[in-house]
């Protein structure tokens, strides 16, 4: 890695300069995890008198647990279901945005607001237009002919927390698709528009292929916000039900360690996440590296 | 445009006005709603127009909070709010500045291995670590207490990024310039690099600032002391403690009072804001 051609000779100034960094991420973030390695490895009897040594078994016992299998699959469903509402909701939004001239900045302030929302906040307030018995869309949806109960139903549980951190994510992936948009040169399109393709068949054969590295990067930073960031939602509405719904594994590791006090099983969990931060962010940066392209 | 079709011009402003008002609508329901009178919400749906009790809605919450469901005065959680969110927002722009330097304009021992140290903390959110990060902070005695709040967050590889990378375009002859006028790093650093980081520290401060504020997690694990709570983990006190019967009108207005200084930044900041946005993620 470079440096300036020409530097400041200093034997312990940069150490010093670096000093509170490396200190600060020392104690809170490289320790507490590798206490969390360490304490994966550990059982706790019941009552925290004694501890073992038990190798493995923590990670052997997950994943022959069926709640944490569930909590697995039901993880890949709320994160896909994120990422693909938030994305094709944003990309048709920024895709029209993009044709308009003098209401493009009008309507992208309108519409990217909603990033400086909480996660927690943006689930109360679905939560609360989606409250069976006072919520105006359930009202709406019994005229319809179906009953919504997120308090009973899985599936309405799941809808809810879905369109919830989707709604919140929207106005990111608006703002890098529209940046995508208005790097595409005009002169493809026109040319395209000489040959007689009209706006679909220009969108689906030159401006999709062409935003293929903006949707793979946003895709990876969906994924990865569903996953991690998204504790505030699940935990400021369902809090992981009705019978397990909705408990992703963030929130999971939450309950179990945190409310449940099991501490070796959710240290296994802590690690089995990090494992995915890891390779999720190895994703994102060797991508960054070469994009996607033809 | 390449062509000039009225009628896919008015389709189109159809689809962005329905994709405005699906974006408005919570934060609309929630407005109208805490404007509303306490049995309101009793008779079974929610009304559509607001009401005229918006006044005493918001001074309750502003003043007493909702004592029954253990959340303090939102006046305060406000405050406690602004004293995280700043002080992790300068915290981290302090060290990140001062690390980018030193991996930028020096040369020394272990740089490459300093380097790696700070790219790892992007792999380990607080939410994959939490009993271990709890207890460390415990045993330093920093619950209940705004350096608890703050310091454990303040790490950042993004911003030592940015940093790093705007130094790095920052024109040679300057730093000659500036030795050849016998300045040291520490003057190079205040006078000359600062300056020309201006735009770039606005820009990382909406981010971080609003990445401060909506904060949740962490105040949630450490503050017992209901003097500490800051609104936005606050506010899910209010949802769940009065259970059956959570005040919605009042609940509402904390919402709205939640919301509206990360948004005003935005508003009010948006070049900076998607400047910040677009060029941390690179």
């Amino acid at each position: 890695m470079q440096t300036k051609r020409m530097t400041f000779p200093g034997r312990w100034l940069p150490y010093a300069l670096l000093a509170p960094q490396v200190i600060v991420t020392l104690i809170f973030f490289i320790w507490p995890s590798l206490q969390a390695l360490y304490m994966s490895l550990l059982r706790e009897d019941a009552f925290g008198l004694n501890t073992s040594f038990v190798g493995l078994a923590n990670f052997r016992r997950l994943f022959a647990d069926t709640y944490y299998l569930d909590s697995l699959s039901v993880t890949a469903v709320f994160a896909i279901g994120t990422t693909l509402l938030s994305m094709s909701a944003a990309l048709l939004l920024a895709t029209t945005v993009n044709r308009m001239l003098r209401s493009r900045n009008g309507y992208t302030t309108l519409l990217v607001w909603p990033y400086a929302i909480a996660p927690a906040i943006a689930g109360v307030l679905w939560w609360f237009i989606f409250n069976p018995s006072i919520g105006i869309v359930p009202y709406v949806l019994e005229m319809l002919g179906y009953r919504w109960n997120h308090r009973t139903s899985g599936t309405d549980a799941m809808a809810l927390v879905i369109i919830a951190a989707a709604w919140k994510q929207i106005a990111y992936n608006f703002l890098f698709f529209l940046a995508g948009l208005q790097s595409i040169p005009q002169s493809l399109i026109e040319a395209a528009a000489i040959d007689g393709a009209g706006p679909v068949k220009r969108f689906w054969t030159i401006v999709f292929p062409l935003l293929t590295p903006t949707t793979f990067f946003l895709m990876v930073v969906n994924v990865v916000y569903a996953m991690f960031d998204t504790f505030g939602v699940i935990h400021a509405t369902t809090q992981g039900g009705p019978a397990q719904a909705t408990n992703i594994l963030v929130y999971k590791v939450y309950a179990d360690g945190f409310v449940g006090l099991n501490l070796g099983s959710s240290a296994a969990q802590s690690v089995i996440l990090m494992a995915i931060v890891v390779a999720l962010t190895v994703v994102q940066f060797r991508f960054i590296e070469r994009r996607v392209n033809y | 445009m390449v062509e000039h079709r009225p009628l896919s011009q008015l389709a189109a402003h159809l689809i962005l006005i329905a994709g405005v008002a699906l974006v408005l609508f919570p934060v609309y329901i929630a407005i109208v709603a805490s404007t509303q009178a306490p049995g309101e919400f009793l008779r079974g749906t929610l009304p559509l127009v607001p009401g005229g009790h918006a006044l005493e809605n918001y001074r309750a919450m502003w003043e007493s909070g909702l004592s029954r469901a253990g959340a303090p005065p939102v006046g305060q959680m406000l405050f406690n709010s602004l004293v995280m969110a700043l002080a992790i927002t300068l915290g981290k722009l302090a060290i990140s500045l001062l690390s980018a330097f030193a991996i930028v304009y020096f040369r020394f021992p272990f740089r490459l291995f300093f380097f790696w140290l700070i790219f790892v903390t992007l792999m380990l959110p607080v939410e994959v670590r939490i009993i271990p990060t709890f207890q460390v902070v415990a045993d330093l005695g920093m619950l209940n207490s705004f350096a608890g709040l703050s310091i454990p967050l303040i790490a950042s590889a993004t911003a030592t990024f940015l940093f790093r990378q705007f130094f790095m375009t920052v024109p040679e002859e300057l730093l000659e310039a500036a030795r050849v006028d016998g300045a040291g790093p520490l003057k190079f650093f205040k006078d000359i690099l600062l300056p020309l980081s201006v735009t770039n520290i606005a820009a990382l401060f909406v981010i971080l600032f609003i990445y401060g504020w909506n904060q949740y997690l962490w105040p949630l694990l450490i503050t017992t002391d209901s003097d500490y709570y800051t609104v936005v983990m606050g506010i899910q006190r209010m949802t769940t403690a009065a259970d059956g019967d959570p005040q919605w009108h009042l609940v509402m207005a904390a919402v709205v009072m939640a919301a509206l200084p990360p948004v005003l930044v935005i508003l009010f900041m948006q070049r900076l804001f998607v400047k910040g946005l677009t060029e941390t993620e690179k």
